[in-house]
């Protein structure tokens, strides 16, 4: 199809890059359209009007604002559904389809639903389609199906999209004449200026609408703005540039092109315009039926000249001036028809009657009359009002391919309400103003109830002085602003008996839905919303608040400003999640020695925010590699990495009255050159975390925590000293330090192989010790611990020299066979020996008395964190302890979950269970109920269904008596 | 086309005022027998039964704002019962059993839709805790099964197996996980309540409780003082704040918890798709739109405010389960208010004041057990304040006796 009939000359086409075409694919079909173009100018450039179809009744839709606020103009672009028409610009070869049709969009079989509206009264699925019992499951499908507009592509893959922070003096959102006023007004008393507009260049109604008969006062006082504007260096323009929501402080983001900018302004104006509103009549849907706002966007935007012969329909002076650009522009205006009568300036009514405009005071359009299928207008039946709502029987059609309409504005309140503004009705003007705004925000410009372009251009300066006060930057008095004339009409809305007159385009929504929903009940204006879902769709009540507010108040008796609007809620304009989600990256903590362990050909798993070695070799041979690992470490020596234990650093005079008080141990008397096991409880006595407490000096704790507990106990130690006022430092030194673990028979003699300065024997440095040690010149902190039951030293280094001190110790231990192991082999090795994983071996409620760990409660000392609720529970008789229990090896293994069972009741579950190399046997820890707790108890556990009866044996399972980690 | 449709087509003016759902507002009384603060589905279902199951109509409900405005209108709508306790599944279940029945009940579709719900495990910490959630539902007769990747494969072709380098280990299917209507819930209780007898109040705050030694009397509000026989308070969300004019404390923090909805596209999901471990979880309504949810924000708050961080760390992890998805449009973001106890169970019962019953603490799990709680707090009132078997763990008591009912683990982002 070509592409010249429809255009307009220069200078109409502001956007429109005449010297550039492009093709594009719409519904299969060619079309071509210039750079600059949006899908819905270009398809409006071919004659093509219809987009859309409707959600409910699939009326036939096409542009309404031409400018994204309605869904008339969703799109599907490849597999990219819901897009605006008429914010998207086309490109080359861009595949555009229809959405939400049965066949195709020009003969959508759905579109016979339409004849059915009766049937389908304002929520009438919460009427129908589940008598008889089970009837909706088969319903359900088909409605869902029908629900839903375009179609997700599941296989596209994300494409790049990024963030960026930004911080201003003062952001202005919004670049029409307020905007800009505001921006020039601030940048001039010396603030940094973000200016953001939404549209592809600046002006705002400057740039499309007439405010003067003679059609020149706009063109000038834009270009003096922006000429302004774009010289000044304190100001920085963003077009294209939606600012998508306000959160506090003024956390303002702002989406670009494929970029989420976040913005921290200091002080913010929002002059963001307001929302030309549509007049309720019988098919005010159809395609040619737009804003007057919109047709002279069409033209001054894209030059489309959108129609061969016009009426304009019109509450205020605004459509007079709509009308005649529409005659200057060729368009046939036929008639007028103001809703008012005797209110319109003088001036006004003679430039019409120059141009044998016929005008119709205190008319309106009653219905609107369709081509057949009801693709385009044809004509209007224009009739007297005779009341509020209501019109004579004396009809007058009058032919036309496009009806132009302005009932009044609604500001675009969205980002303000979303910042705590309050909405009020201005009974005498009929137009809802914004009050209560947040310190250093600021409202300016019709969007705040200025509508004559003079007055705006003081409001944008006098929003602009309020901010400067707030910066410092200025103390004058700011001026006072009001405006002059009412652009609001009362009521008009026009009710049909035969319906289809929208308050509600996105959801199909007619007037008498709205009142029937406050007569079934639903007369708070959410409960409205709620039932019939007006305001619920993608233009989240743009059009659809105001006459919404006015049916609802009418209809119960109450005032507008009583019934009010639907809370606004973030984003502002739909948003990709795209946007939100930004750069798909996902960062988590490696450990010093990562590539080793990746050399080694270990099997990685995430553990906190980490990932460490589960075991080294074949990721599908679990079972056989941790075996082989742990017999390893029990025979010779093993090497694991044990970075990521917490680490927390305790310092100052108070350190160990400190410790005292966050661990359920004594460590007062706690030698230098000693480890004490640490455990830590909640309030509730619920144990949290256990790590292995290293007095370093009298006032010098060393205490590792568990790898995903570690920021818990750091959190929770600070909160406490913030009322315990104890002298001492805490610092979480967790990525400071790596460490391994170097277990096994052979240990020491790997390690005296590095080791210089420090006597390793038995009796120089025994279990529990703790000291620092020079390793082959690096700086450690040597622990011998026994996690794993075998004779083994933690190394805790400075991170830097981690991958240096794995290397060493692999080298040293090259004659000792020395090999890595892995997080589940450890998990093996100390079950062997009975040790509780706290979180795998505990739950939420678990206590010290159930774990055994009473040996590691001071019961003596005056306080620690849960003493009192340990106290108590463990003066109450327990119900379940943990155990150890053993199966033979053939046995059918128990899983780490399964349940425990004494009758019919659930008294536990199986926390931990693996077959032990060691002990040739399955052993495993379980919650069980206490009364069958104690070594030759038999505890029944349903393994996939089956019970299986295990005995409770004594821990440890291996090395009774400890002699091996002791050597 | 279902007949009843075709009656309310042929019937010219459609909607006749007895076909009205809710009455029109009446006058406060001086006096009720039963006063239930809040109009959330919990209050209106515990107004319901009582005057359903037995005869109790002297009945008023105050609700500040407007019915079921509260966190009836802000939760995700999903039912299930896959929880960890013993005391918390077979409370869960009766609450599934009734809502399968409710709209037949009502006579008002609340669309309940069975779609199970799959909650995935990317760590063995959860593949234990699963099995465990998987074993307990089981023994109670629910139809919960941990299941393999390829099975997850299976059920949810469109979900990343790999996502956030976190790969997806198991799942847990609970077959009985659903969603509903939620504003519906609370209107078909309304709705069966007011034609009993009982009255809505809407726009009534209650601004003090009038305790006279040691037990309720009434109530203070802004449309004036009502005495009373009892008080049952329901309101989620504000639960310590009336509890304080009580004059008792409760062991409850309150946090904001968030959630947004996509516009709305053909469908392709079917069921519920949780991941605890990267705190996000995701359905598909039936008109089409995507809902997300998250945990709780991590500090206490009486605002329903939106953040901007929340939203990019659980959209950012919505798009790693379904890359595609970053295609989709986000079209609106809000927060209720989620009353937690430390067990993350909630509390039902007796109060230090007579005659004052407590239905709180509801944390994230209010919408799903709207029935049976109601249920119980009825007849509980109706028996003058013995405490039903069903709700007995979940007395405030619990927190001085040390016999929490411990659900953490069985609830974060998996509401």
């Amino acid at each position: 199809m070509n592409d010249t009939n429809m255009r307009l000359n220069a200078p109409m086409g502001l956007l429109l890059n005449r010297n550039e075409q492009v093709e594009f694919l719409f519904e299969g079909q060619r079309y071509q359209g210039y750079a600059g173009d949006c899908i819905a100018s270009a398809l409006l450039a071919n004659d093509q009007w219809l987009m859309s179809r409707s959600f409910k009744y699939h009326r036939p839709r096409g542009p309404l604002t031409m400018a994204g606020q309605d869904a008339n103009t969703l799109v599907q672009l490849g597999g990219d559904p819901n897009a605006l028409a008429d914010r998207t610009a086309i490109a080359p070869n861009m595949q555009i389809e229809g959405q939400n049709y049965n066949g195709t969009l020009d003969k959508d079989r759905d579109a016979i639903l339409g004849n059915f509206g009766r049937f389908m009264p304002v929520g009438f699925y919460y009427r129908s389609f589940f008598k008889p019992m089970g009837v909706w499951d088969k319903w359900e499908g088909y409605i869902r199906e029908k629900a839903g507009l375009g179609k997700l592509d599941l296989n596209f893959t994300p494409e790049y999209y990024d963030k960026k922070y930004l911080f201003t003096d003062v952001m202005v959102v919004g670049s029409g004449p307020a905007g800009l006023s505001a921006a020039l007004k601030a940048a001039d008393g010396g603030a940094k200026v973000l200016l953001v507009e939404e549209m592809p260049l600046m002006g705002g109604a400057l740039a499309y609408n007439r405010f003067d008969i003679e059609g020149i006062t706009a063109d000038r006082l834009r270009a003096e703005l922006i000429a302004k504007v774009e010289e000044h260096d304190n100001i920085t323009v963003m077009v294209d540039t939606v600012c998508n929501a306000w959160f506090t402080d003024n956390y303002l983001p702002l989406i670009q092109g494929k970029r989420l900018f976040k913005v921290r302004a200091k002080e913010c104006i929002i002059a963001s315009g307001a929302y030309e509103q549509h007049v309720v009549f019988r098919n005010n849907d159809l395609p040619g039926v737009v804003m007057c706002s919109a047709a002279t966007r069409m033209m001054k935007l894209y030059a489309i000249k959108p129609g061969e012969s016009s009426v304009v329909l019109t509450g205020n002076d605004d459509g007079y001036l709509t009308a005649l650009e529409l005659s200057d522009q060729g368009v046939n205006v036929k008639a007028v028809v103001d809703m008012r009568e005797g209110v319109a300036t003088p001036e006004l009514i003679d430039a019409l009657s120059e141009r044998d405009i016929t005008l119709h005071q205190g008319y309106t359009v009653y219905e609107a009359l369709a081509e057949k299928g009801n693709k385009r207008i044809k004509g209007v039946d224009v009739r007297k009002i005779t009341a509020k709502g209501e019109v004579g029987n004396a009809s007058r059609i009058i032919d036309c391919d496009l009806l132009c309409m302005s009932a009044g504005y609604m500001p675009a309140y969205q980002l303000l309400c979303q910042a705590g503004a309050q909405l009020s009705y201005a009974d005498e003007l009929a137009e809802f103003t914004l009050s209560k705004l947040p310190e250093h925000l600021h409202i300016a410009g019709s969007v705040n109830g200025i509508h004559q372009l003079d007055s705006v251009v003081a409001d944008g300066q006098r929003a602009a002085q309020l901010a400067l006060n707030n910066l410092n930057l200025s103390d004058e008095l700011p001026g006072k602003v009001s405006c002059r004339v009412k652009p609001n009409f009362d009521w008009p809305i026009f009710s049909h008996p035969k319906g289809k007159d929208f308050v509600d385009f996105d959801e199909d929504l007619q007037a008498k839905d709205i009142v029937n929903a406050t007569r079934l009940g639903y007369r708070d204006v959410q409960l409205v919303k709620r039932f019939s879902t007006v305001g619920m769709g993608p233009s989240q009540g743009r059009h659809s608040a105001l006459p919404t507010a006015r049916l609802v108040a009418n209809s119960t008796d109450r005032t507008v400003t009583e019934t009010g609007v639907t809370t606004a809620r973030p984003p502002f304009a739909p948003e990709k999640l795209a946007h939100i989600a930004g750069r798909i990256f996902d960062p988590y903590r490696r450990t010093p020695m990562h590539h080793r362990h990746l050399e080694l050909g270990a099997k990685m798993i995430p553990a906190g925010n980490w990932r460490r070695p589960a075991f080294y070799g074949d990721p599908n041979k679990r079972d056989a590699c941790i075996h082989a690992e742990s017999v390893h470490v029990r025979n010779k020596v093993g090497l694991i990495d044990v970075s990521t234990l917490g680490g927390i650093e305790l310092k100052g005079p108070d350190a160990a009255e400190f410790m005292n008080r966050i661990y359920t141990f004594a460590f007062l008397k706690q030698p230098v050159g000693k480890t004490r096991y640490a455990v830590y409880t909640n309030e509730h006595g619920v144990v949290i975390d256990d790590g292995v407490a290293c007095r370093i000096a009298e006032d010098h704790f060393y205490v590792t925590a568990t790898t995903s507990g570690v920021d818990r106990v750091y959190r929770d130690m600070t909160k406490w000293n913030t009322q315990w006022r104890l002298d001492v430092d805490i610092l979480n030194v967790t990525s400071a330090y790596c460490a391994v673990n170097l277990a096994g028979p052979d240990a020491r003699k790997v390690l005296e192989k590095l080791v210089t300065g420090t006597d390793l024997s038995t009796e120089g440095f025994p279990f529990l010790a703790y000291g620092e040690a020079d390793v082959a010149g690096i700086p450690a902190r040597l622990l011998r611990v026994g996690f794993v039951g075998e004779l083994g030293y933690e190394i805790h280094v400075p991170s830097r020299y981690g991958e240096a001190l794995w290397d060493l110790l692999m080298e040293a231990g090259e004659a000792f066979d020395i090999k890595p192991f892995g997080v589940e082999t450890q998990r093996l090795l100390r079950l062997e020996k009975g040790h509780v994983i706290v979180s795998q071996d505990t739950d939420g409620m678990s206590h010290p008395g159930e774990l055994s760990m009473n040996w590691a409660v001071n019961r003596k000392k005056p306080f620690f964190v849960g003493c009192r609720s340990v106290d108590i529970v463990m003066a109450q008789p327990q119900t379940r302890k943990l155990v150890g229990f053993a199966l033979p090896a053939e046995s059918k293994k128990p899983e780490e979950g399964h349940l425990v069972l004494e009758g019919d009741g659930i008294t536990g579950n199986v926390t931990s269970c693996e077959y032990s190399p060691a002990m040739k046997k399955i052993v495993g820890l379980a919650f069980a109920g206490i009364n069958s707790s104690e070594p030759g108890d038999n505890i029944s556990i349903r393994v996939d269904g089956q019970i299986v009866e295990a005995e409770v044996v004594s821990l440890p399972f291996y090395d009774p008596n400890n002699a091996r980690q002791e050597m | 086309m279902p007949f009843s449709l075709l009656k309310y087509g042929l019937n010219k003016d459609y909607p006749f005022e007895q076909h009205a759902d809710l009455p029109k507002p009446t006058v406060l009384k001086s006096h009720y027998d039963v006063v239930i603060i809040g109009g959330g589905g919990h209050g209106v279902a515990t107004a319901y039964y009582l005057a359903k199951y037995h005869g109790i109509n002297n009945v008023a409900i105050l609700e500040k704002s407007y019915l079921g405005g509260g966190n009836t209108a802000r939760n995700t709508a999903v039912i299930r019962s896959n929880y960890l306790t013993s005391e918390g599944v077979k409370f869960y279940s009766e609450s599934v059993k009734l809502f399968k029945e409710l709209s037949n009940e009502f006579d008002f579709n609340i669309m309940y839709s069975q779609r199970g719900q799959l909650t995935l495990a990317h760590t063995d910490a959860a593949v234990r805790g699963f099995r465990q959630r998987a074993e307990v539902n089981k023994h109670f007769g629910g139809k919960t099964e941990l299941i393999d990747p390829q099975q997850i494969r299976e059920l949810v072709p469109t979900l990343n197996m790999n996502p956030a380098d976190m790969p997806v280990l198991a799942g847990l299917w609970h077959m009985d996980g659903a969603t509903a209507r939620h504003d519906a819930v609370a209107w078909g209780y309304a709705k069966g309540a007011t034609q009993r007898g009982v009255e809505l109040h809407q726009l009534t705050e209650v601004t003090d409780v009038i305790v006279e030694q040691g037990k309720v009397t009434g109530v203070k509000t802004n449309r004036g003082n009502v005495s009373c026989g009892c008080v049952v308070q329901a309101v989620a969300g504000h639960s310590s704040l009336l509890a304080a004019k009580a004059g008792f404390k409760m062991p409850i923090t309150t946090f904001p918890l968030q959630a947004m909805v996509t516009q709305p596209v053909k469908p392709f999901l079917d069921p519920l798709v949780s991941s605890p471990s990267l705190h996000c979880y995701v359905q598909q309504t039936g008109r089409g739109e995507l809902v997300f949810g998250g945990g709780s924000d991590p500090y206490p708050l009486y605002s329903t405010r939106s953040t901007m961080d929340l939203k990019e760390s659980l959209l950012a992890n919505a798009v790693e389960l379904f890359p595609f998805m970053a295609n989709m449009r986000l079209m609106r973001q809000w927060a209720g208010l989620t009353d937690i106890t430390s067990d993350y169970s909630p509390i039902m019962g007796l109060s230090p004041v007579d005659n004052y019953y407590l239905d709180a603490g509801w944390g994230t799990w209010g919408f799903k057990s709207t029935p049976i709680c109601g249920k119980s707090m009825a007849e509980m009132v109706a028996s003058g304040g013995k405490v039903p078997e069903l709700i007995k763990p979940f007395s405030m008591d619990r927190f001085n006796s040390f016999r929490q009912v411990n659900e953490m683990g069985a609830t974060a982002a998996s509401h």
